[in-house]
């Protein structure tokens, strides 16, 4: 694509930063708010898929440097290590813990076991998204 | 778990560890790490032996392995189980140092297959006699019905290994689904599947409707393990195994699997009268059966496979006699019935240490002139003194005479067998005098067919031409196991007594228990000379007329009986074989067509027959038009345009529009998730939808145009059916769902995550709180088929298929 | 409404039936695209509709539409998502390689 016009170029960056910044906004509000895991990683892909469109597979290879079936990979090692960790302390697999902190500037805040397990599903879905796709696009050119 | 536990586990460890060792230390043979096993086993075993007169302790030490389903890895040690651990053990430590002789470390002969296949029957065999839980039985059970099968195909690329391993799987395993059927019938009767309890619980059992089917589905399990008419076919099959492994599994361990099995349920089901009879019928059938097949006989290891069958049925035949010990009472530790039970154990153990020495001597002539067949044989006794030696001892043994321990236990056989004309329950005295002749006249063609093995082997005019190596006498390795054996055999035959109240009292007590007072034992005490009694004219009749028969073997040996050697019951098993292979072929070529077509229609129309009649059956057809919610305005429009999207689909000849109207659907659903009070799932569809779309339009330009489908009329008319019929079977069910859930309202199970899901998980999205933390595995599984499927994606496209080759 | 959804759902199933008995391999992917759309509708819709507010505790409200079947169609639809993307790829490479989306000439001869 030599004549992409350069309008669609300036409007896909901001656009897509816009909807990463969501997505990482819907990934963290999952758990109290519409959200989470799958619907934060669907976002992501999108908003990558976004990008690939618009400029062409070797541009953003350059600038996204990953290698989605490694970002599967770790997330699924992150869910399975997240639900091995409480078998340490003698309780089920995958069995959740939570807590309130209060931490400065931002206020009481909750942290639960539930996040990382999360990031693993969001991790696997914007790398499998991604990885299928763009394993066609190569495949095409 | 207790040190017992770990007798059954061992081998099992151990052979984790055999290929490692196979490979690391290649110049060594594997054998000789594997020998050690069985023998510190034997060793430790032997220390439960009862050392005095005092009744041998029994120990029973209970692991729960599934609880929820009462299944407990229970080890219980009694007489019974002792006896055949000793076996396995004691066997096994001298078949294995055959063995390194026998199989020699060449490049090519997968060794660590073999020890890791025999050390996964050693463990599964003692796991099957020291398990107190029936379930934990089977599983070893099965096991060592395929450890046998892998050991009999070992040699795999010779056709016949391969035929082999094959029937004595088909045998043994559909045996062992009948046993683990009639197992189950124990439990639905007792609620356990403990035997010790189950014992205990007899009474429930013989007033059950279910006792006869659980006893014959329980005796197919023992009958074609151990290899009884009419399924004693695998067993001749079964000698393409190397032959350490005959000698051990086709002979002295595995084969008595079924004998164990029966004894050990003799307490539960012994004393009722088909119990005693279809185990005493066919027990003796087979022993007919078998010796007369031997007789026929050219291979040394085919004879001595139909007489295992034989002695087998004999073993049998006297569990069944011995059965009725518990309709009499017990004088002095002894009654009618008990002798018979008194010999089942003793022919065990001898036939263990006669058979297996003579399993390995064919093994030593097989290996030094590379033949076993008789008609090549002959005048060896010079060449090899010693083997000649070893055989007559076990072959007199086999034959009944004296003074060997096999004399021994045919006498107290033919004892029980004439009992049975003096019984007086089950009916026994219209045709008990029958057992006495079957018994006698198996034992002559028994003689004949020991007379066969010895003369034709040993005797005769020495044929070197027609032999493919030139024969001497065996290496020392390979003759100590079956010294060790044949003097066994002599032992045991001069003092049968040393085995009396070490192993055959608690065995016996094991097999028959309650018939003695507390503290008292059975009387054991087994001699040679009984005085003139119709027993000692009886094997004088054997001996008379099995030489009269093999002095005239020239007249009998042209007849066409003689000449065909196989079993003409293999004739029913081959055929059924074939008929069931043409069989499936007919059914598949009918349902496996390779339309994807027609597998959509069988399932679809199942679906719609299934459903539909059910819906009709149960009259469930029902709608409810009073408690439904509220319809906006809106909602029609939208319900319209899905609709109208929908049945545009199958119209749409671009593929593009197609494409793009499955589009729209998806995005309406969106939109109705949003009305539904589901925005997580509004909010996943939408972004699905558009990364769905993207992937179409990429596969785009490859994806042909959508051809206008030149259908017939009739499938363009039974698909069409087949939708209306499958949306309209949907739809009653729904409704009659809808209404049925209104008129008998069941609280939701839902309720639970809602008032939890702040509390325990600290969320408040609840379907997020479901999906990470209370249903977290459910939804680990799912990201793993998205792993799964990712990874699919890129061996598809990443393999390049040639033009024509499948993908 | 209940009534309502369950025509609509009827529909959606009819179609997706006569799709995927299609000779078609597309439209075969679309059938069953269109079948999970009125698997997952069909799952909600048994839970009764319009009842209570959204799953979500910070609503604060009196009733709440039940969570599970939601949860069980987030599921079924990434996994769908997943399967349809694998038999697109699948569409895909064997029309690249047989130059065909026909299954009757797919099926190739019987002695291959």
């Amino acid at each position: 694509m030599r004549n992409t016009p350069v309008q669609l170029h300036v409007i896909t960056r901001i656009v897509a930063f816009i909807i990463l910044a969501f997505s990482v906004f819907l990934f963290f509000a999952g758990h109290n708010n519409p959200g989470g895991g799958f619907i934060g990683g669907l976002m992501t892909a999108s908003a990558l898929i976004l990008l690939y469109l618009s400029f062409d597979l070797k541009t953003i290879k350059r600038v996204i440097p990953f290698n989605y079936s490694k970002v599967i990979a770790s997330g699924l090692l992150l869910a399975i290590v997240t639900g091995i960790i409480g078998m340490f302390f003698g309780f089920p697999y995958l069995k959740q813990f939570f807590d309130y902190f209060q931490v400065p500037i931002l206020g009481e805040i909750e942290l639960t076991t539930a996040l990382p397990f999360d990031l693993g599903i969001y991790l696997v879905v914007v790398g499998f998204t991604l990885l299928v796709i763009l394993t066609i696009a190569e495949d095409d050119s | 778990m207790s040190t017992l536990h770990f007798v059954a586990l061992i081998p099992f460890i151990a052979a984790i560890f055999i290929p490692l060792v196979y490979h690391k230390f290649r110049h060594i043979h594997t054998g000789w790490f594997i020998l050690p096993i069985p023998l510190v086993l034997f060793v430790y075993l032997i220390s439960y032996l009862p050392t005095s007169d005092a009744p041998m302790a029994t120990v029973k030490n209970s692991v729960p392995w599934v609880p929820s389903l009462d299944i407990h890895y229970t080890v219980f040690l009694d007489g019974l189980s002792l006896l055949f651990a000793l076996l396995i053990t004691g066997i096994g430590t001298l078949v294995v140092l055959y063995s390194i002789y026998y199989i020699a470390n060449k490049k090519d002969e997968p060794l660590n297959n073999f020890y890791v296949y025999l050390l996964m029957f050693m463990g599964a065999m003692l796991g099957v006699v020291l398990s107190d839980n029936l379930i934990v039985i089977y599983v070893f059970w099965e096991v060592t019905s395929l450890s046998s099968s892998l050991l009999i195909g070992y040699w795999f690329h010779k056709e016949k290994s391969r035929y082999g391993a094959q029937k004595s799987l088909l045998i043994t395993v559909t045996g062992g689904f009948a046993m683990l059927s009639g197992f189950t019938l124990l439990y639905v009767m007792t609620g356990t599947f403990s035997i010790s309890e189950i014992i205990a619980l007899g009474d429930v059992i013989v007033a059950s409707p279910l006792f006869i089917p659980a006893m014959i589905l329980i005796l197919l399990g023992a009958f074609t393990k151990s290899a009884q008419f009419p399924f004693h076919i695998w067993l001749p099959d079964a000698m393409e195994a190397p032959t350490p492994v005959s000698a051990y599994l086709h002979s002295a361990t595995m084969v008595k699997a079924g004998i164990y099995l029966v004894a050990r349920l003799t307490p539960v089901f012994g004393g009722q009268a088909e119990w005693f009879w279809i185990i005493t019928s066919f027990g003796l059938f087979t022993l007919l059966w078998g010796s007369i097949s031997a007789v026929r006989q050219k291979d040394l290891k085919g004879i001595l496979a139909f007489s295992t069958v034989s002695q087998l049925g004999l073993i049998m035949s006297l569990l069944g006699l011995g059965s009725a010990a518990f309709h009499y009472d017990v004088v002095d530790g002894q009654s009618v019935y008990t002798v018979a039970i008194l010999a089942a154990v003793f022919h065990l153990v001898n036939h263990a240490t006669f058979k297996g020495s003579l399993f390995m001597i064919v093994g030593i002539i097989d290996h030094e002139t590379g033949t076993r067949d008789i008609r090549k044989l002959g005048g060896l006794m010079s060449i090899m003194p010693i083997t000649f030696t070893i055989s007559l001892i076990g072959i007199a043994s086999m034959a009944g005479l004296p003074p060997f321990n096999g004399f021994l236990s045919k006498e107290m056989f033919f004892t029980g067998a004439l009992n049975s004309t003096t019984i007086d329950v089950f009916n026994v005295q219209t045709l008990g005098f029958i057992f006495p002749i079957v018994a006698w006249v198996a034992s002559v063609f028994t003689f004949v067919y020991c007379m066969i093995m010895l003369f034709r082997t040993f005797t005769g005019k020495h044929q070197p031409e027609k032999l493919e190596k030139e024969a001497h006498e065996a290496p020392m390795g390979l003759l100590i196991s079956p010294i060790v054996l044949g003097s066994l055999v002599v032992v045991f035959g001069f003092f049968p007594n040393l085995l009396a109240y070490t192993i055959i009292n608690p065995a016996m007590q094991a097999i028959l228990p309650g018939l003695l007072e507390p503290g008292e034992q059975f009387y054991v005490n087994i001699y040679h000379w009984h005085g003139l009694n119709p027993e000692l004219f009886m094997t004088m009749g054997v001996i008379f007329f099995g030489a009269f028969i093999f002095l005239n073997a020239r007249k009998w040996q042209e007849t066409a009986f003689y000449l065909k050697e196989r079993d003409p019951l293999n004739t029913i098993y081959d055929n059924g074989l074939v008929g069931l292979i043409k069989g499936s072929t007919a059914v598949n070529d009918v349902q496996m067509t390779g339309r994807l077509r027609d597998y959509f229609s069988f399932m679809f129309v199942f679906l719609i027959l299934i459903m539909g009649y059910m819906l009709w059956k149960t009259n469930a057809i029902a709608i409810d038009l009073a408690n439904t919610a509220h319809i906006s305005p809106y909602m029609y429009l939208i319900s319209l345009s899905l609709v109208i999207a929908t049945l545009a689909v199958p119209f749409v000849a671009k593929r593009i529009s197609a494409i793009i109207l499955v589009g729209v659907i998806g995005f309406l659903i969106a939109l109705l998730f949003a009305v539904f009070r589901a925005p997580d799932l509004a909010l996943t569809q939408l972004l699905v939808e558009t990364v769905i779309v993207v992937l179409f339009l990429l596969v785009f330009y490859h994806l042909p145009e959508l051809k206008k489908e030149s259908f017939k009329p009739a499938f363009r008319i039974s698909n069409f059916l087949i939708s209306i019929g499958v949306g309209l079977v949907v739809t009653l069910t729904a409704l009659s769902a809808h209404a049925f859930s209104h008129e008998n309202p069941i609280s939701p199970i839902s309720d639970y995550f809602v008032e939890n899901a702040y509390a325990l998980a600290g969320g408040q999205n609840i379907v997020n709180v479901i999906l990470v933390d209370f249903r977290g595995l459910d939804t680990l599984l799912e990201v793993l088929v998205l792993g799964i499927v990712g990874l699919g994606v890129v061996v598809l496209i990443k393999y390049k298929a040639t033009k024509g080759e499948d993908i | 409404m209940e009534i309502l959804m369950i025509l609509v759902i009827g529909v959606l199933f009819t179609v997706a039936t006569y799709m995927i008995l299609t000779k078609s391999l597309l439209r075969v992917i679309l059938g069953v695209v269109i079948l999970s759309h009125g698997a997952h509708l069909l799952l909600l819709t048994m839970a009764g509709l319009n009842q209570g507010s959204p799953p979500l505790l910070g609503e604060d409200a009196a009733s709440y539409a039940d969570p599970l079947p939601q949860a069980l169609i987030l599921t079924a639809i990434v996994i769908g998502f997943g399967i349809t993307a694998f038999m697109l790829v699948l569409a895909y490479q064997t029309y690249k390689v047989h130059k065909t989306d026909n299954f009757d000439e797919l099926r190739g001869t019987e002695d291959d």
